[in-house]
């Protein structure tokens, strides 16, 4: 590609003139927009905002369902209504996936941002092309693997419920060619995470599209920054109570080279570390092979990857080869499985575990004597084995817990029936034999039923995906 | 031979993909991380979660930074959306797997990360209205 950046002005936050800087704002739709004013007052040329998780789509839709106007992240117009001052001096650009299932309608939003501010004559980028929705019965058809379940291999028609939204993964190419046509704000639906970091590498350093190496290491500073806290000592599982000023932690900036070489760090006034133990936790953090780590844009080695400690909350990262990407995208397709619902109550010593599993039984059985048909049970004893499962330490009879709390959750075909066996728990408050059953606080089984989503991962072919993706830029006015 | 739970020796962080958990444990030290490859086997890993991972576990060697990656299927209850767990993603899968414990050289045996010191969070929770 070996696009030059465009002559437009800087805010002088260029590190040495060539290296860049970028931030990871967000980790996900619900993250603190608070983290923009602290990276931003240190300086950074791109501020990237990761929203969307895996089932976040299945949240956007069910807004877009209610108004055709949403289906984007929510919190977005907090964001820029944070970042986009910084923006207009010339200083920063935001690149973001909040457009979620409806870009177009957050760059809608974005521009009203704009507007409230008196921020005329910035330019908002939407990307579209990744909802592959509309086109499933065809793609199924044409495309090489079928749509198949990438992990059963189920093939499509095996879907068990009719889809709620399917989107590909795209990579950095159409964010690219909106910074190439000056955008100040390039919002995109789905895309790989790391492809929002990677765009502004290729684009300001002029990397080719076959330049494997460069491709992966802007790739892994992506995978590094996307989960905002998690490399700047968030979910740590080292000396996590020694993180400086826990209560306020950072976000990570990536000082990035020309040739790829990266330094990862945070804001000196804030709190949170930077060492080579954080750094290299997130490294793996929801990696399946390390030296085979596919996204759109290159198939990166991270096992290559050198790490060094440079002090100061500062790592350098370098090393890292790439080699050619695969002609598919991942496209992830959603659909309804059922409806679940939960109740917890709680008892105290003694023989907690005892009473919760003989209530759970006794529930089970009422919910059963009601005629409601519950298609999936679990029972969760908390402060036994909730969380550890099989791996947890057996209970001493000599030694029982002190408490223990009963989740039950179950799922249902049917909305109401999930709703109606939750009451079934409430009676028991008086009526169950074990003694001393109490509710947790609000929770003891009135909650509204939740929807249950299934996910069905499939590759999707590039050639196929790509002649439907768009970018659009328009100007505040 | 003395026998010793991995939080001893190692690091760990757990995610998700669909109905897949990946757990990464990162050992301390180069000689650390030979011992967990000879003796932190997929094997070992699918029988310590036993029936909570119903499909197949693949391991993973990242030796640039001492890590080991189990890759396990099946492990979510169907995957994020889908599952009825209250740790539907998995987060606490990491925690899970270190407390396994393997057989370690004799001298090994007295090993011992620190253990939290939280003195601060209770200076802050004391202060608190209502306390």
């Amino acid at each position: 590609m070996g696009v030059a950046p465009p002559a437009r002005p800087r805010g002088g936050l260029i590190v040495d003139g060539r290296t860049i800087r970028i931030a990871g704002g967000q980790g996900f739709y619900g993250d603190t927009p608070r983290s923009v004013a602290g990276l931003l007052a240190e300086g950074v040329d791109y501020l990237c905002l990761e929203a969307l998780a895996e089932l976040t789509l299945a949240i956007l839709q069910k807004d877009r369902q209610r108004d055709e106007a949403r289906g984007y992240t929510r919190d977005l117009p907090l964001y820029l209504g944070a970042a986009l001052p910084a923006v207009a001096e010339g200083g920063t650009r935001v690149i973001t996936n909040a457009g979620g299932i409806n870009p177009t309608a957050a760059a809608r939003a974005a521009i009203d941002t704009a507007r409230a501010l008196g921020l005329t004559g910035l330019r908002i980028a939407t990307v579209l092309g990744d909802d592959i929705m509309g086109r499933l019965p065809d793609l199924a058809a044409a495309t090489s693997s079928g749509l198949a379940h990438m992990e059963t291999g189920e093939a499509f028609d095996a879907l068990p419920a009719e889809p709620l939204f399917a989107s590909a993964y795209l990579g950095a190419a159409p964010i690219v060619e909106a910074l190439r046509q000056g955008a100040d704000v390039v919002i995109t639906g789905r895309v790989a995470d790391a492809a929002l970091f990677l765009a502004p590498c290729i684009f300001e350093h002029g990397w080719a599209a076959d330049d494997w190496d460069r491709l992966a290491a802007g790739t892994l500073v992506g995978h590094l920054l996307e989960c905002s806290g998690q490399s700047v000592g968030g979910n740590f599982s080292g000396e996590w109570w020694t993180v400086p000023h826990p209560w306020d932690l950072p976000y990570p900036i990536a000082e990035v080279d020309p040739d790829g070489t990266a330094v990862i760090t945070k804001p000196a006034a804030s709190g949170g570390r930077v060492d080579l133990d954080t750094v290299r936790h997130q490294l793996l953090y929801e990696v399946h092979d390390p030296a085979a780590y596919l996204s759109p844009d290159v198939v990166s080695d991270f096992t290559s990857a050198t790490f060094t400690d440079l002090g100061g909350d500062r790592v350098r990262v370098e090393g890292v080869r790439g080699r050619a990407a695969t002609p598919t995208y991942k496209a992830l397709i959603a659909h309804h499985v059922g409806w679940a619902g939960e109740a917890r109550v709680a008892f105290g010593w003694p023989s907690a575990h005892e009473k919760a599993r003989a209530t759970a039984a006794i529930f089970a059985r009422r919910v059963e004597m009601a005629g409601l048909p519950v298609d999936e049970w679990l029972f969760e004893y908390w402060g036994v084995d909730a969380l550890g499962g099989p791996t947890a330490e057996p209970v001493d009879p000599e030694h029982e817990p002190p408490e223990v709390v009963l989740r039950a959750a179950w799922r249902c075909d049917d909305r109401d029936v999930a709703a109606r066996v939750g009451r079934e728990m409430v009676p028991l408050t008086l009526s169950a034999p074990p003694a001393g059953l109490t509710g947790m606080g609000r929770s003891l089984g009135g909650g509204r039923p939740s929807e249950l989503l299934g996910i069905w991962p499939a590759l999707v072919d590039k050639a196929l995906v790509d002649p439907g993706v768009r970018v659009t830029v328009e100007e505040v006015v | 031979m003395a026998r010793l739970a991995l939080r001893e020796i190692c690091g760990y962080r757990s995610g998700d993909k669909g109905d897949i958990s990946n757990v990464a444990i990162f050992a301390d030290d180069a000689a650390t991380f030979e011992l967990i490859r000879r003796e932190v086997t997929a094997e070992r890993v699918k029988a310590h979660f036993g029936a909570m991972v119903r499909g197949e576990v693949v391991r993973y060697e990242a030796p640039n930074v001492w890590a080991l990656n189990f890759v396990m299927h099946g492990a979510l209850g169907g995957g994020g959306p889908r599952s009825l767990r209250a740790d539907n993603l998995g987060k606490t899968l990491g925690g899970a797997l270190v407390r396994l414990e393997i057989e370690v050289p004799d001298e090994w045996a007295g090993r011992r990360r620190p253990r939290p010191d939280v003195a601060w969070a209770d200076a802050i929770l004391d202060a608190l209205p209502g306390r």
